[in-house]
């Protein structure tokens, strides 16, 4: 037998285990990312096979705390990919105004960069107040950092430069205050967001938006997943709802394909059309 | 056995090695290609355009879970990892797939990555090539890919822009060919023509 079906057969057993044994879900996560992942934690516990590492985390719960952080990938920053926010203000704003009150999920939140870079440009619009956000992740520990909203300083020349790409109409600075090297996100910015857990794996739909965000979380996903993903969101957005994806993700090929529209941009903004 | 697929990586000095081999490869190239180029994580379009100018074959940025088909130059999309994963036990297309993990070897994309999964994906099936470049990324995909019985091609470091990173991978002991840059593409025409 080959080495990496081998592989994939300890990868299985690993997974299936700690789906019976804890609850988590990872076994349609997208395979080549997760094998590197998974060999990344077995370097780190100084252990030497998939096997090993199944042994290790079903008898310690401590080890199984460890394997989650690590699974959960938690890379954001504010106004990511500002050309996705410049086409938000130029595209998506338009639409959304001609609503009296807008819903907006935010699936796959993380330590909530990107929700308060929404509600900054919602503000700046003149729709905030109109607005309540979802944010939702899987991860409790980075919804903690996400309600918070402290964020290193050094980060703030970064995201001043996003912020200014992405058509921020002010003084960046003007939306925090800065104290022991953290920058701290004005209070208001968060008066119309709701932080929750959700797990996109098993949870369903909870209420019905105008607008879902969800970028770079379906690459994680294999397409079987994905699916389930696409059938969600379809049942959470209202007709001529909007989906925002990430950069290289897509509607194609997916069987709600012919259900959407891309807005124009070149970003992933599909449009519900049936 | 044939080849059916065929990973390149390359940093500092990239562009103008690319449009070499990529000049080289006819229109009827029968094997896809993909490409991991280090550059800026907020690069636009600019990249695949250029390489275009020099390829007979499409050049194109993959989507997520995007089919790999012959007659197309894949070139890893700016700030993302790209990997290659067969879509399930029963369906054993190998597709792209994309991460957002953090850099290897200082770098997303990483050469390593599309290298050892690649390797994961078509073991004997499969040439690497290592160009130009300022550091040591794909020196360990490489080893995987010679593990599973797959073929790599090192740039001859006195025809590379910067000749570190192919010094390494030879360093190493992970190349199987080390050729001119010019050699390159006539050798994966004679690999992949049967």
């Amino acid at each position: 037998m080959l080495r990496e079906q081998l592989e994939d057969i300890e990868i299985q057993l690993l997974l299936e285990g700690i789906h019976r044994y804890y609850g988590f879900d990872f076994r349609n996560y997208a395979l080549a990312s997760l094998k590197r992942r998974i060999w990344k934690i077995i370097r780190a516990e100084s252990l030497t096979s998939i096997s090993g590492l199944q042994e290790k985390v079903l008898h310690d719960p401590e080890c199984m705390e460890r394997f989650l952080c690590s699974l959960s990938v938690n890379v954001t920053t504010m106004f990511r990919d500002p050309n996705f926010f410049l086409m938000f203000r130029k595209k998506v704003v338009p639409i959304l105004r001609t609503y009296p009150f807008i819903r907006v999920w935010h699936a796959g939140c993380s330590s909530g960069e990107e929700v308060y870079s929404l509600a900054i440009l919602l503000q700046e619009e003149g729709l905030y107040h109109r607005c309540r956000l979802y944010a939702t992740d899987i991860n409790e520990m980075v919804l903690k950092k996400a309600k918070a909203g402290i964020y290193p300083l050094d980060a703030m020349q970064y995201y001043t430069q996003n912020y200014l790409q992405a058509g921020g109409k002010k003084a960046f600075s003007e939306y925090y205050t800065s104290a022991y090297e953290h920058a701290i996100f004005s209070s208001y910015l968060k008066e119309n967001i709701i932080f929750s857990q959700h797990n996109l794996v098993i949870d369903n739909s909870f209420n019905e938006f105008n607008i879902i965000l969800c970028r770079n979380v379906l690459i994680y996903f294999n397409r079987f997943l994905q699916q389930r993903v696409f059938n969600l969101f379809h049942e959470s957005l209202v007709q001529f709802g909007i989906l925002g994806l990430g950069r290289q993700e897509t509607m194609k090929f997916t069987p709600h394909e012919q259900d959407y529209e891309q807005l124009e941009g070149g970003e992933k903004f599909y449009r519900r059309i049936r | 056995m044939t080849i059916q697929f065929i990973a390149i990586g390359t940093s500092l000095g990239g562009l103008e090695a690319l449009e070499v081999l990529l000049a080289g490869l006819p229109k009827n190239f029968p094997v896809p290609v993909a490409i991991v180029q280090h550059r800026h994580k907020s690069s636009d379009d600019k990249l695949r355009v250029a390489l275009q100018e020099y390829s007979a074959l499409v050049v194109t940025e993959p989507q997520d879970k995007e089919e790999i088909v012959p007659g197309y130059i894949y070139l890893a999309p700016a700030d993302y990892h790209l990997m290659i994963e067969v879509t399930s036990d029963a369906v054993r297309e190998p597709s792209f797939s994309l991460c957002v993990d953090a850099a290897v070897t200082y770098a997303r994309p990483s050469i390593d990555v599309l290298f050892e999964t690649a390797a994961d994906t078509y073991a004997e099936r499969l040439i690497a090539v290592l160009l130009t470049g300022a550091n040591h990324d794909g020196m360990q995909g490489m080893r995987k890919i010679k593990a599973r019985g797959g073929k790599t091609v090192v740039q001859e470091p006195s025809t590379a822009a910067c000749p570190i990173m192919p010094e390494a991978a030879i360093a190493a002991g992970v190349a199987d060919k080390v050729l001119p840059l010019a050699d390159i593409a006539p050798y994966l025409v004679k690999m992949c023509n049967f």
